[in-house]
């Protein structure tokens, strides 16, 4: 209310000068501290209610140029890109909306933390192979004065994928992609798999790919809070809260070719208080989605999906959530310390965790069998029915195994064609995406939060192309299929 | 500093050169720390390079004592024309060195060097190396051993000790090199559980000697091992 007696140059300059601010990124948010003084000044003034006592600091700023809706590894990757490639300190102002600060349910913690080059699309290998370099060179990324260096206790020891006779044509086909590309992958017969790795059993298999370099699995905790602690000393506000609402603005414009389209631009977003009604409208210029599985309703908030079915208002965003298992278990005889990550043909996974014969592992359900994702109950049956035997099968010292422990995570699964949604929506024209990456997000982060960097602030893409994975291919009906998911 | 070693080279060189440096020079060694004492040879001749990078007159000792032992040293061993190639006080080759471009590099001591993932391209090529020795490498990580598998046909020695940035988890990668003929894991503080390493390294390469941590170093000794020194007599 009180930001409407306020001159209207005090509510919407976001690039206009305003009277006492300098050149120059002095960090003390002059802006704010301003608008905050006289604030005060008119509450003391007769006539209007006193908000002296009233405390904001618990709430997010007013304005903000960027919002970002979730604080996974995703959006933080953003947060962190946006804030290096600013074309000078302190020109871009971000705000991190995170619903739970404790993470309990977000992608990143409950992920298994692998890294691999192993995939179809150039596309996908070339994030790779940058999130790579990315790992390798963390602590020059993201080095913060006097605080320790990180530790993502990276084990380089690759994946090992296994295909049968009737996969091993496009595995064998990918693997020249991939090699085009700069991954390291080697091919390896029946017989070289057996000289290598002698705990395999190598029936049903024809031929398997192995990454030697730049693959394997790490800590994704430490990644995250390593990008936590390196965005907030970069100067990016966090706020615990949800956002509800999107207050926007439509356009009705005439195609080149006559046809009207209505674009939209969100002007507000409204952010809600955890455990209380109390919200407060964000003003800002730019929305980023990256909140992985409840992207969808995000964007449903946006008004994506609003229309006919078919049409490009009634495209609705193909992302939701997929519950999938983790299971960890001990087998004091199992494959020894150079087991690679190891993708049967059946789907199933496993690899070793730590100095103490511990394993972890799982499967992706086939359809038929996808757990309901309302919460993150772990379902012990799937493992002994469905898990278990592939497992016993491939490695037969798994045939004694025992369960320590399990976990379930959420996919934000593409139901479309399993591979991220990146860049801004054909008609809600401020917003951008960086969603959907099913089950693969946390190892193409780096370089995805780079690329819809790239798009905000340079209008397009500059180091790897993502138009592939752009919006408009669900209106086109372009699926670019990823065969490689594990 | 860089040393190359051509056609047969014996690993003794080195390890004759250490000793006869400690009986001349003394009194710039007063280390303490329980170092098993390979290791402190190591250090002590950190800090005769810590001194001689910084003094002109201690290099030029050492650089004589060196030509020294090396005339010795040929005397004993009668290498042919086999010697470890080293940079002189300047840090520049010989010109000899040009005439062997088209001789194989057999051994690489990088010990002390400041290679690094991208540095060790160079090594790489070197596709008939038998010994490398990265000793007390300080960037030497992790990323750094998943990229030795090239050398796999040929590599038959390595040596890791001292470096502080190598853990369990790249030593797992070394299961490429399976002409490993020793490997000396010692000193490594980054290994979380340096016996039980030890044991599965030893597994993962059955025809390797892997040296350096002793598979009991883990356990504690009990209550009866105690020493009793003031009760036993002194040796004669």
């Amino acid at each position: 209310m009180i930001r409407r007696v306020l001159p209207h140059g005090m509510g919407r300059g976001l690039l206009t000068r305003r009277p006492g601010t300098r050149r120059g990124g002095f960090s003390l948010d002059w802006d704010g501290k301003v608008s905050e003084i006289k604030k005060k000044i008119k509450s003391i003034l007769p006539g209007r209610s006193c908000d002296l006592l009233q405390d904001t600091s618990h709430l997010p700023p007013e304005h903000s140029d960027v919002v970002i809706v979730g604080g996974g590894v995703l959006g933080l990757s953003v947060a962190y890109w946006l804030k290096k490639l600013e074309s000078r300190r302190g020109a871009i102002r971000v705000l991190v909306v995170e619903r739970d600060h404790t993470y309990s349910q977000a992608s990143t913690g409950l992920s298994v933390g692998g890294i691999c080059q192993q995939f179809s699309l150039p596309e996908n290998i070339q994030l790779s192979l940058f999130s790579a370099s990315f790992l390798r060179n963390i602590n020059e990324y993201l080095a913060v004065v006097d605080a320790p260096p990180l530790d993502l206790r990276f084990n380089p020891s690759g994946y090992l994928l296994l295909a049968s006779e009737k996969d091993a044509a496009a595995m064998e086909s990918n693997v020249k992609v991939q090699r085009q590309e700069g991954a390291k992958v080697s091919l390896m017969s029946p017989d070289q798999l057996r000289n290598k790795f002698p705990w395999i059993n190598t029936e049903g298999v024809a031929l398997a790919s192995y990454g030697m370099e730049d693959e394997g699995w790490f800590d994704p905790w430490c990644l995250l809070q390593g990008l936590r602690r390196k965005v907030q000393s970069l100067g990016v506000l966090f706020c615990q809260g949800e956002v509800t609402r999107f207050v926007s603005s439509s356009q009705r414009m005439l195609t080149t070719d006559d046809k009207a389209v209505v674009l939209k631009r969100i002007h507000e977003v409204h952010v809600k208080m955890d455990r209380s009604l109390e919200y407060q409208p964000v003003e800002c210029a730019i929305v980023i989605n990256a909140a992985g599985a409840w992207s969808a309703q995000i964007a449903a908030l946006a008004g994506i999906g609003e229309g006919p079915p078919g049409t490009l208002q009634g495209t609705k965003l193909p992302v939701e959530p997929r519950k999938r298992y983790v299971y960890v278990w001990h087998c004091p005889q199992g494959p020894g310390l150079e087991t690679p990550l190891v993708a049967d043909t059946s789907g199933a996974y496993f690899r070793r965790e730590g100095l103490g014969s511990n394993y972890l592992g799982g499967r992706s359900p086939t359809e038929q069998e996808e757990p309901d994702p309302a919460n993150l109950e772990v379902d012990h049956d799937f493992f002994q029915d469905k898990v278990w035997p592939h497992l016993a099968l491939r490695v037969p010292a798994f045939e004694t195994l025992k369960v320590q422990s399990a976990w379930a995570g959420y996919y934000d699964y593409n139901t479309f064609d399993q591979n991220g949604v990146v860049g801004p929506h054909p008609l809600v024209v401020n917003m951008y995406f960086a969603t959907g990456f099913s089950g693969h997000g946390l190892q193409q982060a780096p370089g995805v939060g780079r690329a819809v960097a790239e798009m905000v602030l340079k209008g397009r893409f500059q180091t790897i192309d993502l138009s592939p994975f752009l919006f408009t291919r669900f209106y086109l009906g372009e699926k670019i299929q990823e065969n490689n998911i594990i | 500093m860089w040393d190359l070693v051509l056609e047969d080279r014996r690993i003794n060189s080195l390890r004759l050169v250490a000793p006869m440096w400690n009986g001349r020079i003394r009194g710039i060694h007063r280390l303490g720390g329980a170092v098993a004492p390979e290791g402190n040879q190591k250090k002590k001749r950190t800090i005769l390079q810590f001194l001689t990078n910084y003094f002109y007159d201690v290099e030029a000792l050492r650089d004589y004592l060196l030509q020294r032992e090396m005339y010795k040293v040929h005397e004993k061993n009668r290498f042919r024309d086999k010697e470890w190639i080293r940079p002189d006080k300047y840090g520049h080759f010989s010109q000899e060195f040009w005439n062997f471009c088209e001789v194989p590099v057999e051994a690489v001591d990088a010990s002390d060097c400041d290679i690094n993932y991208e540095g060790l391209d160079n090594l790489l090529r070197l596709k008939e190396l038998q010994s490398l020795s990265l000793q007390r490498c300080s960037h030497v990580d992790d990323w750094c051993l998943s990229r030795l598998y090239p050398l796999a046909d040929s590599l038959q020695e390595l040596s890791l000790a001292g470096c502080p940035r190598v853990s369990e988890r790249g030593l797992a990668c070394l299961h490429h090199l399976q002409n490993l003929r020793r490997l000396d894991i010692s000193d490594l503080p980054a290994v979380s559980n340096p016996g039980l390493t030890q044991i599965l390294v030893e597994e993962m390469l059955p025809n390797c000697e892997v040296v350096g941590v002793d598979w009991a170093e883990g356990l504690k000794s009990g209550p009866e091992e105690q020493p009793q020194d003031t009760a036993s007599p002194v040796p004669a």
